[in-house]
């Protein structure tokens, strides 16, 4: 008998995960560990086994239910606030359905030529403001920001305002009070915006949403502004982080930099391998057992916690060969960085173009890139749920 | 070989669609998969099976 884990586990590499992760998916893939809360839950480290967990209906993706394994002690949410998220079959798939429209591979590359002439316009800011400066600040927050903004309606010169609120929400150890206090704030803001456009909605995200969801006799204020807030905070931290993550991973990695600058085709491959090498939102895919189910050859009974670790999955060699090793030709797009099963991230393709465009500019337009600092003197964010970077000097 | 898509089950993601845009398409008005031709030959057999393979939801497959 092997002593329990406790979770959240801690990387000791910022190119790794925790080397827990390998151990458990190595010795004993699905396994017991401590919660914060000092509850247990199932931890699922395989890459076929997370996917079974993603994908099967008796695993529960209902975060406000008693049981629910939190990774945020003392955090659960009012009924009235749910969203697609928390929600299981049949309520799940209409709910995301409503909005999926919007997030088609085909509406996203329309968005393509203005994506492109955000990122140039950050990128000339970047280059006119002082050396070393901070990608973070410059280029990795405010891309997502102006583009989730300008699809959703949100005026970007709100950004301080929900970007402080959306910080404190990733970060761990923010005190409960405080992060209730957050998510109120932002979720107000995002009611009295919708409020404001109800009686002419216009032509975005948010005011096609109020016209469609009328004409179906659905339409309530609390649940739009519930939708807006996930995808308002969803739209910010993660491609944020990636785009900063992604840089510093390439930057490290000349060869395979090499490849995507000599030729840019080869840039969403190298996309799809940067989410699977840092997979950032990892420990968010919990789930709880909804009826006894075996997997990987353990019982999970009903009633009990599971944690689906993406980031063991995506290092699991028996899914990527020499997992560890950064590669972008070897076709990592079975990744589960995004998640799997109904929840899959909505915004992906979104993200993924961002991603695109953002390195492939980058790097076309500042060769000379390099980091201003060492990797190990980085401020990486061991303390929040979503991996990523809180500052990246860079210089030229 | 035939792909079958299943839409009640298919959750949107667009990713058969980035593996292959010849084979799929996604419906303007909820996301699910539209199959555009469900009798891929040659090399776009290997792409059918590659979309089977990361469709996040089972929601596709083949009878060969
Ligand atoms: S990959 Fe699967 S879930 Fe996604 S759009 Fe295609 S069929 Fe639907």
């Amino acid at each position: 008998m092997t002593a329990v884990h406790e979770f959240p586990m801690t990387r000791t590499c910022p190119f790794a995960p925790p080397p827990a992760y390998t151990e458990i998916r190595e010795e004993d893939p699905v396994t017991r560990v401590g919660l914060p809360d000092g509850r247990k839950a199932w931890v699922v480290s395989r890459h076929e086994d997370v996917r079974t967990v993603l994908n099967d209906r008796r695993f529960s993706a209902d975060r406000q239910h008693p049981d629910f394994p939190q990774l945020v002690p003392g955090f659960r949410r009012p009924d009235d606030e749910r969203t697609m998220i928390t929600m299981d079959a049949p309520e799940h798939g209409p709910a995301r359905k409503a909005v999926l429209g919007e997030f088609t591979v085909r509406r996203m590359e329309a968005l393509r030529p203005r994506i492109q002439e955000i990122v140039d316009e950050r990128i000339d800011a970047l280059m006119a403001g002082p050396k070393p400066g901070d990608l973070v600040e410059a280029l990795s927050l405010p891309v997502p920001s102006l583009v989730i903004c300008e699809m959703l309606g949100v005026p970007y010169a709100d950004h301080d305002f929900f970007q402080t609120h959306t910080a404190k929400l990733i970060k761990r150890d923010t005190p409960p009070q405080e992060r209730r206090a957050a998510v109120e704030a932002v979720r107000e803001y995002m009611s009295d915006l919708i409020a404001g456009r109800e009686d002419n909605p216009p032509d975005d995200l948010l005011g096609r949403q109020i016209v469609k969801l009328r004409e179906e006799g659905t339409y309530r204020r609390a649940s739009l502004a519930a939708t807006g807030f996930l995808l308002l905070v969803a739209g910010h931290e993660t491609t944020a982080n990636m785009i900063s993550l992604g840089t510093v991973g390439l930057l490290e990695n000349p060869d395979q930099l090499a490849l995507i600058t000599g030729d840019p085709g080869k840039t969403l491959d190298a996309v799809e391998e940067l989410l699977r090498y840092f997979t950032i939102v990892d420990a968010a895919t919990a789930r709880l057992c909804v009826e006894d189910v075996e997997v990987g050859g353990q019982l999970i009974r009903a009633g009990e916690g599971v944690l689906a670790l993406g980031y063991a999955a995506n290092r699991d060699a028996a899914a990527f060969e020499n997992p560890d090793e950064l590669d972008i030709e070897r076709g990592a797009r079975h990744h589960v960085a995004f998640g799997f099963g109904p929840h899959q991230c909505l915004g992906q393709n979104l993200a993924r173009m961002e991603l695109q465009i953002v390195f492939d500019t980058l790097f076309r337009r500042i060769p000379g890139l390099k980091l201003a600092a060492p990797v190990d003197d980085l401020p990486f964010k061991d303390d929040a749920n979503i991996y990523g970077l809180y500052r990246l000097p860079v210089t030229w | 070989m035939k792909i079958i898509a299943d839409t009640g089950k298919c959750v949107g993601a667009g990713q058969c669609v980035l593996t292959e845009p010849s084979l799929f398409d996604q419906s303007e008005e909820d996301g699910t998969v539209i199959v555009l031709d469900d009798q891929p030959v040659g090399d776009l057999v290997e792409k059918a099976r590659e979309a089977v393979h990361v469709c996040p939801s089972q929601a596709l497959s083949l009878e060969e």
